[in-house]
């Protein structure tokens, strides 16, 4: 019998599985226990996921949106670790991880930041998100003190970070890590494995034998999991947070969470794969779709049937259309850019503000850069 | 080789940056690259093309995404006698190696006193206008001329941008090369084959002209070289002055225009405060306030964080927000 907390345990090298890439339930004892509705969320949320992606790539081709890098291939990772955290728990999240949003309820705001508005970010507080993160692992050292501050202050809450492979090699990972580890504090670590940092393949970008490994070196465990397997990582990242709050005997909070997947799409819009890899690996993964082995499950468990499908379908198209319609009617006061600087606005950027007026006023947008 | 006939390739400006490279990294083995998706994948923005299979993996280098660690150990490649050239895949990503390049590229010679250098060049796409995500487009250039030991490099043209890249390499220092993304591919131009330098520390005037010196650098001199243009048919008669090196600022071509003209203008991307047109105000007024008939204007990004990209064509300076700026000075 496989008990919850053993999953952090149990071996670093073959990732834990509960579905394998046809949707047949491989370890029947660590299957959570979800109800059917929370169940058909989760899929609708998968669903969801890759749909915002297609729409977003084909805006982004229209030139209606800006830069954008897909998730293909990592709904399941993103929903079942975000389904097993509690709402008040505290996520950062990296640029590739929309499903982090989409489980939190997506507001359509969402859309907004990756057509280029700041305002984006700012509904991503009321569900304990923090602002999306471009930067690569700078964002692992704020979960640690976020974590660090909920346990000073005697609250219930862990806070969790999401980011890629390529981030373990940032200084500010170690730095992370080191700091969960001495402080203790309630963090779980979600590495998103998907094989590839841009061009530079996982393999080259640390000679460890494994991501979850490292964890080792910083004193707490680290798990791998197949991060295509929506049930196999909602189970590890619930056991993470269930450790996080309430540590056994001799073990410590933190733990990091090595989810192995792949993208199946370009890094972003403005990048080419086909000059670093191999079409056929894609293929390989493709065939390990996490939508399509969590929708098998469904329909095997008799939780799905077309209907139910179809209806998911409908809801979902009309919600992004929602979305992209609000954005596209979204007018942006150039304003804004002066605004939230500080608490209160400094007499020189009023001054700056006032003058930027004064020419708007006067020119209207001949005052942009043109093309020139 | 002086006297050969040389070829001329028309060239864009990262296409000049390839280019640079390829002809350093030819004539001289110590030359190597290194940084994110530079081999294999010829770098994001194409800059290093085809290197990787010119020189091989042991010279055009794929790192792991760590921008302190490509920097850091581009130092020590340095200080043992090798010519790295590092690529920060875009300014805004710089940062984890700030303390690398200000605490020890800049300073490892007088550290040393003159006995271990770092000849390294660090690339670096910089500048806004081309609809990116967040911290991709950013001007920072104040931070890197403001330290001591470093040079600071912007072309503008994909000549200089060749002629600059080689002389940055062949230096016997630390330089921090800055590409004007927004015009990696915005037009192109005469670069010869051959390898050649252009001198870092010497401005280029672009426009001669009599009633003001208007001075900026890299993406921002083509609108600025268009408002001249457009407010000498209004009858103001702009000098243009490309400033090209950041640091050492070219003094003497600053001020030798401005004493010509008596009015100044200074055109940045970066924000206002603490860049580098407060910089050539006071050489101005250094070493010529009694020609100063005006106050020198600053046109510049505002003091705000570079916003997202819906709004960022309101923050960089535009020609119409150049001719005005321009106009406030010659009016004064």
């Amino acid at each position: 019998m496989t008990g919850a907390r053993d999953l952090l345990t149990g071996g670093a090298e073959e990732p834990v599985r509960i579905l394998d890439a046809d949707g047949t339930v491989v370890a029947p004892d660590v299957v959570p226990e979800l109800d059917d509705e929370t169940l058909r969320s989760m899929y609708r949320d998968m669903r969801f996921c890759r749909r915002f992606d297609e729409r977003a790539i084909s805006l982004q081709r229209q030139g209606r949106i800006g830069t954008y890098s897909s998730l293909a291939g990592q709904e399941g990772s993103q929903i079942g670790s975000t389904y097993a955290l509690d709402d008040e728990d505290l996520i950062s999240y990296q640029y590739r991880e929309h499903g982090a949003v989409v489980a939190r309820g997506f507001p359509w705001e969402y859309l907004l930041y990756w057509a280029g508005h700041e305002r984006g970010n700012e509904a991503l507080a009321d569900l304990n998100v923090l602002p999306l993160n471009i930067t690569i692992g700078d964002h692992l050292p704020h979960v640690v003190g976020a974590a660090w501050a909920a346990k000073l202050e005697g609250d219930d809450r862990v806070a969790v970070a999401h980011f890629g492979d390529g981030a373990t090699s940032e200084g500010d990972f170690h730095e992370a890590m080191n700091f969960a580890g001495v402080f203790d504090v309630p963090a779980v670590f979600v590495c998103n494995n998907n094989g590839w940092a841009i061009s530079t393949p996982a393999e080259r970008q640390t000679a460890s034998e494994t991501f979850a490994q490292k964890a080792v070196a910083y004193g707490f465990e680290g798990v791998r999991v197949d991060g295509m397997d929506p049930l196999a990582t909602y189970a590890v990242v619930r056991a993470a947070r269930e450790k996080a709050r309430n540590p056994g005997d001799g073990q410590r909070r933190p733990t990091l969470v090595e989810a192995v997947q792949y993208r199946f799409g370009a890094h972003t819009t403005a990048d080419d794969p086909s000059a670093y890899r191999d079409e056929a690996e894609v293929e390989r993964w493709k065939a390990k779709d996490p939508i399509a082995r969590f929708e098998s499950f469904l329909r095997d468990t008799g939780r799905l049937d077309d209907e139910r499908v179809d209806e998911i379908e409908d809801e979902i198209e009309a919600t992004l259309s929602r979305a992209v319609e609000r954005v596209e009617n979204y007018e942006a006061n150039p304003d804004e850019m002066f605004e939230h600087v500080f608490a209160e606005m400094t007499d020189g950027l009023r001054e700056q503000r006032d003058s930027f007026r004064r020419l708007y006023g006067e020119y209207g947008d001949a005052i942009r850069r043109g093309d020139e | 080789m002086a006297t050969q006939q040389t070829t001329t390739q028309n060239l864009t400006l990262v296409q000049a940056v390839r280019d640079g490279l390829y002809t350093e990294m030819s004539r001289d083995s110590d030359v190597l690259v290194l940084g994110e998706d530079v081999g294999k994948n010829g770098g994001v923005f194409r800059a290093t093309e085809g290197l990787y299979d010119e020189f091989g993996p042991d010279r055009v280098i794929d790192t792991p995404l760590a921008e302190s660690g490509i920097v850091g150990t581009a130092i020590g490649m340095a200080a043992y006698g090798l010519k790295p050239v590092p690529e920060i895949q875009f300014m805004g990503f710089i940062y984890p190696a700030f303390d690398q390049i200000v605490s020890h590229a800049a300073r490892l010679r007088t550290r040393s006193r003159g006995r271990f250098t770092c000849p390294l060049v660090v690339r670096a796409p910089y500048g806004g206008g081309i609809r990116a995500p967040e911290h991709h487009s950013e001007s920072k250039e104040a931070f890197f001329a403001h330290e001591p030991g470093l040079k600071v490099v912007i072309p503008s043209t994909p000549h200089d941008t060749k002629g600059l890249l080689i002389s940055a390499i062949r230096d016997p220092d630390p330089v921090v090369f800055l590409e004007p993304k927004l015009i990696y591919r915005a037009f192109r131009g005469d670069v010869p084959e051959d390898d050649y330098t252009v001198p870092i520390g010497e401005a280029a005037v672009r426009r001669e002209g009599t009633d003001i010196s208007v001075f900026t650098w890299g993406a921002m001199t083509r609108p600025t070289l268009e408002a001249a243009e457009n407010l000498a048919e209004a009858g103001v008669d702009c000098e243009v002055v490309d400033l090209r090196t950041m640091s050492p600022l070219d003094r003497e071509t600053i001020v030798e225009s401005f004493k010509k003209t008596g009015r100044a203008a200074v055109v940045h991307e970066a924000p206002k405060t603490g860049g580098l047109g407060g910089e050539i105000a006071s050489i101005i007024q250094e070493e010529a306030l009694l020609y100063q008939e005006a106050p020198v204007e600053r046109i510049a990004g505002f003091d705000t964080p570079f916003p997202l990209y819906a709004l960022e064509d309101y923050y960089l300076p535009s020609v119409a927000r150049v001719e005005e700026g321009i106009r406030n000075a010659v009016e004064f």
